[in-house]
């Protein structure tokens, strides 16, 4: 009975569900609690306040309530810290699972106060400490382990601030509707299914160095054998070469070629074919139970392929 | 809901803060230390300093135990006992400077900052003056300063200094209604050490030389407000203790069994005026002679002397009324006039030689008096703050060899011939005049004005102030005692330079001194409930002033709340803007938010697209939006169609 009280209770005070969009950090959403220094600071006031009553110390009973009206005041600033922040989430980018998901937020100050000492974190010990300026937009983007492919959500956030004396502990619960597209963890590198010369009839049989047509950008995923290492050394950043795609080429990644593994393995080693015959810029269909992706190439359907892995055997919708 | 802290090597900067704080709370304390604490305290802060500098690891911690257990038992064998005031001290400041050797982690810092914060508060067991308070206010933002540190280390030293400064400024309202409406309790919670209090005054011994080092000090002793005119300086004896005894070097009190009460016949005009006594740990007070009434519970004695039960150890305000004219103990106890006239055998020979003639000549008391002082008068007798010493045969030597001495002097010499000459006699030490500060209106008595006189007792008259130094000295009664000093004199600085400008600043200080004294230092539950039916609280309970002070409280906080957040809400001025963000608030109840950095025309396209039969309204208000904020020139109609359209919007 008294646990349901208290849950409904908290229910009424914390109001956990799920928003969408932008949120504003209005007073009803800002919770203070002193903090265990905050406690320990009002004993040596307590103290403080003996000694000038045994003592009869006047300037003692000034300083002292000086003191606590400082501390005090540090609850109103450490409130004032937090509150009218404008969050809105961000876009987030898809991450293989094993990488962290970056989930980005939007915070808009829009007073003329600076913001000090922010932490967003989660409640797996997963945070990002920050100042926003005055009038300004900070993104923020909040590193979260991706463990599992499929959906990851950010799950209840805590927006919390304990400046400016650390006194006073000031939060506020976000509760985003973001997610967080999982692909699964690619498997090591091995080759691409035999089906690709008898479809490639007609044009050269391998796919080799001198099909090399240029360099790319790095994307989480690619193979490390395709990086190009002489242009890292030139320090043009992390590249990897990209192959010439040949006319008539066609591959299909199925399931059903693969022999009997668990359902995840099966994905992961899809997830690498797709990488790889992505990087050798080959025409390339998928064929899961259930789904089938024609043959075709480039970076939408390279995403649509991963999405369809991801996602498979999930209930959560596509 | 803390994080657990990890140990982390704190930043230099931030040892440099706390080692600043440490050293501005310490260095007063410095003074009143013992060497060995002193010292031991700037060894660890240098060797602390020196470790931030060169990043060298802090000293492991079977060390730091050591000197640890090394200076808390030093301050056991100096002190005998852990706690008291002189103790407490020393162990906070010897801890303070030892925290910083031990600094591993951020909750090590806040240790110290509290230490800091406590230490700043016993330096007011040793000075409460105006510029210790302004000092400690500079400490206190050194420190607010370092704490912000250790929240935000990235933060420059300006924004923290103007923080902190910002943070106790708006502490401050809050501060002065706690300081007035807070109940104030009398007296100590527990008992005091009785190293509570240190101070200098008058002691109720008097030998040769103990007024003349007294003089030295230009420390206040206490300050008068007089109800009418004040009286003349002349007449302005300040009675203290009363001596009766004398034992050939010193004279004390003596003891008598109780005695009947005071008798004061014929009182001339009163004279009414509040005392503020400066503590000075003796249980006498001071009152113009001859006292009559005083309004604190004290006791008047059998001599004229004002007695309290317990020292005084706070600066204590009471009111008094004396007559200047009087006749005291006209029918005195035979019991006390023959103490009045003892004098210990064998010493002194030439000096009852001189009584006797006296005596021998004149029959009249009063003359025998008359002829002792006329005898100073004469002869060669010199006023000195700087007197030579003195035999065994003290008067005599003073008498008839060196003719050098100060008032303690005079006043012994006289009353020893007057007890020969079989006059009852007593020497009376107290202060003697005061300065009038016109622009306080009120008499200042430092310690300077220590004095020493002797009354006589005559038959029909009772006790009769005689005083000596007048006799050699009469400028020191009249004028003070520079007048009475020849310039060589080692006087204080401000007693030997009358200059005018000089005697206004000091008078200006002292005032302010003084109001310091009477409404920020003797704010005590007699003041505070004095002015709160001033400020028209009837009948003032506990209950009340609880109920005041949360009112005040609460007032004050949602005062400084209302000015805090009013930065926060930025009010939108830009009408266009407004309705197009009402316009986007309905979007988004329809799930259609717009990106953080979306402009106008994007958002106007993806909401277009996630719902087609609302495309066309979206489009107009977008296009009338764009208008308004950046188009060239808008009519007076563009607003209201805006208004309107958005109004109508719907989903």
């Amino acid at each position: 009975m008294l646990t349901a009280l208290k849950q409904k209770f908290l229910v009424w005070l914390f109001r956990p569900k799920t928003e969408s969009g932008a949120v504003t950090l209005t007073q009803r959403r800002i919770f203070i609690l002193p903090t265990r220094q905050g406690a320990g600071f009002a004993l040596v006031l307590l103290l403080m306040l003996l000694g000038d009553i045994n003592y009869n110390l006047s300037l003692g009973y000034a300083l002292t309530f000086l003191l606590g009206t400082t501390a005090l005041m540090s609850m109103l600033h450490a409130f004032r810290n937090m509150a009218q922040l404008e969050i809105r989430t961000g876009r987030v980018d898809a991450v293989f699972a094993g990488d962290s998901a970056q989930f980005a937020f939007h915070f808009h100050n829009n007073s003329g106060l600076p913001r000090y000492r922010l932490t967003l974190r989660d409640g797996g010990g997963h945070g990002v400490t920050f100042d926003i300026p005055a009038r300004k937009n900070l993104e923020v983007k909040l590193p979260l382990p991706a463990l599992q492919r499929g959906w990851l959500g950010g799950g209840r956030l805590t927006l919390h601030t304990e400046f400016p004396l650390g006194l006073f502990y000031a939060w506020s619960y976000l509760q985003f509707d973001t997610r967080c597209l999982v692909y699964p963890k690619p498997a090591a590198p091995l080759p691409l299914p035999a089906s690709l010369a008898q479809s490639g009839a007609g044009s050269s049989s391998v796919a080799g160095e001198e099909d090399f047509s240029g360099l790319r950008g790095y994307v989480t995923g690619d193979a490390p054998q395709r990086i190009a290492w002489k242009a890292l050394a030139r320090e043009q950043g992390l590249q990897v070469k990209q192959f010439g795609a040949r006319q008539g080429r066609e591959l299909w990644l199925d399931w059903l070629r693969l022999p009997t593994l668990h359902t995840e393995r099966k994905l992961e080693i899809m997830a690498r074919w797709v990488l790889d015959a992505d990087a050798e810029n080959l025409h390339y269909g998928l064929r899961l139970p259930g789904v089938e992706l024609p043959p075709r190439h480039g970076a939408a359907h390279r995403a649509e392929c991963l999405r369809a892995l991801a996602l498979f055997g999930l209930d959560e919708g596509a | 809901m803390r994080e657990h802290e990890v140990p982390v090597k704190p930043a230099p900067s931030l040892v440099y803060g706390l080692l600043a704080c440490i050293l501005m709370v310490a260095a007063p304390h410095a003074g009143h230390l013992l060497l060995w604490v002193s010292a031991l305290c700037a060894v660890l802060l240098g060797w602390r300093a020196y470790l931030a500098y060169s990043g060298a690891p802090l000293p492991p911690r079977w060390l730091l135990l050591a000197i640890t257990l090394g200076g808390v038992g030093g301050i056991l064998i100096s002190f005998h006992t852990l706690f008291g005031r002189e103790a407490g001290v020393t162990l906070l400041v010897l801890l303070a400077a030892l925290k910083l050797l031990e600094l591993r982690a951020a909750r090590d810092a806040t240790i110290v900052i509290y230490l800091a914060c406590f230490i700043v508060v016993t330096h007011f067991f040793y000075s409460q003056t105006i510029p210790g308070a302004l000092y400690m206010l500079a400490t206190l933002t050194a420190i607010v300063t370092t704490w912000l540190h250790l929240q935000h280390g990235a933060l420059p030293l300006n924004t923290r200094l103007r923080m902190a400064v910002l943070l106790l400024l708006q502490a401050i309202p809050l501060t002065l209604v706690l300081f007035i409406l807070f109940p104030r309790v009398q007296g100590p919670l527990w008992g005091l050490p009785q190293d509570a209090y240190a101070s200098s005054g008058l002691d109720d011994k008097m030998s040769p030389g103990s007024l003349s080092r007294l003089s030295l000090s230009d420390a206040v002793a206490f300050r008068v407000t007089f109800g009418g005119k004040p009286p003349l300086r002349e007449q302005m004896y300040w009675r203290g203790p009363v001596l009766w005894e004398f034992d050939g070097h010193t004279w004390t009190p003596g003891r008598t069994a109780r005695t009947k009460p005071p008798q004061l016949d014929n009182p001339g005009s009163p004279s009414d005026y509040t005392v503020t006594l400066e503590p000075h740990n003796k249980p006498w007070l001071f009152a113009l002679e001859m006292p009559a009434r005083i309004s604190i519970p004290a006791e008047l004695t059998y001599d004229f002397q004002l007695h309290r039960k317990s020292a005084v150890n706070a600066r204590l305000r009471y009111d008094a009324r004396s007559h200047l004219e009087y006749r005291a103990n006209a029918e005195e106890e035979p019991r006390q006039l023959r103490r009045a006239l003892s004098v210990p055998g064998g010493f002194n020979p030439r000096a009852r030689q001189l009584a006797a003639a006296w005596r021998a000549r004149f029959t009249d008391d009063g003359a025998v008096a008359r002829a002792a002082l006329a005898y100073f008068n004469r002869e060669k007798f010199r006023y000195t703050l700087e007197p030579p010493l003195l035999g065994a045969n003290s008067v005599d030597d003073f008498l008839f060899g060196t003719r050098e001495g100060f008032c303690e002097h005079y006043a012994s010499a006289f009353v020893f011939l007057m007890r020969a000459a079989g006059v009852p006699a007593r020497v009376v030490t107290g202060y003697q005049g005061g300065e009038f500060n016109d622009l306080g209106g009120y008499t200042i008595v430092r310690q300077s004005d220590a004095h020493a006189w002797a009354e006589v007792w005559l038959r029909g008259r009772g006790w009769v102030r005689v005083d000596p130094t007048a006799a050699i000295a009469p400028a020191r009664v009249q004028s003070g005692l520079a007048a009475s000093l020849p310039d060589s004199a080692a006087l204080p600085f401000f007693e030997r330079n009358p200059s005018p400008w000089l005697r206004s600043l000091r008078f200006n200080l002292d005032a302010l001194a003084n109001r310091w004294n009477q409404w920020v230092l003797g704010y005590d539950a007699e003041r505070q409930f004095a002015f709160l039916t001033r400020m028209g609280m009837e009948a003032v309970t506990w209950q009340k002033m609880a109920l005041n002070l949360l009112g005040g409280v609460a007032l004050v906080v949602a005062l400084l709340a209302a000015i805090l957040l009013r930065r926060l809400v930025v009010r939108n001025t830009d009408a266009a803007q407004r309705l197009y963000l009402k316009f986007c608030r309905k979007l988004a109840r329809a799930g259609v938010v717009r990106g953080a950095h979306e402009g106008a025309q994007d958002f106007a396209s993806r909401a277009a697209r996630m719902k087609p039969r609302a495309a066309p309204a979206i489009a107009d208000i977008t296009a009338r939006y764009i208008a308004l904020r950046y188009g060239r020139q808008a009519d007076g109609m563009a607003l209201p169609a805006l208004r309107r359209a958005v109004a109508a919007f719907r989903l």
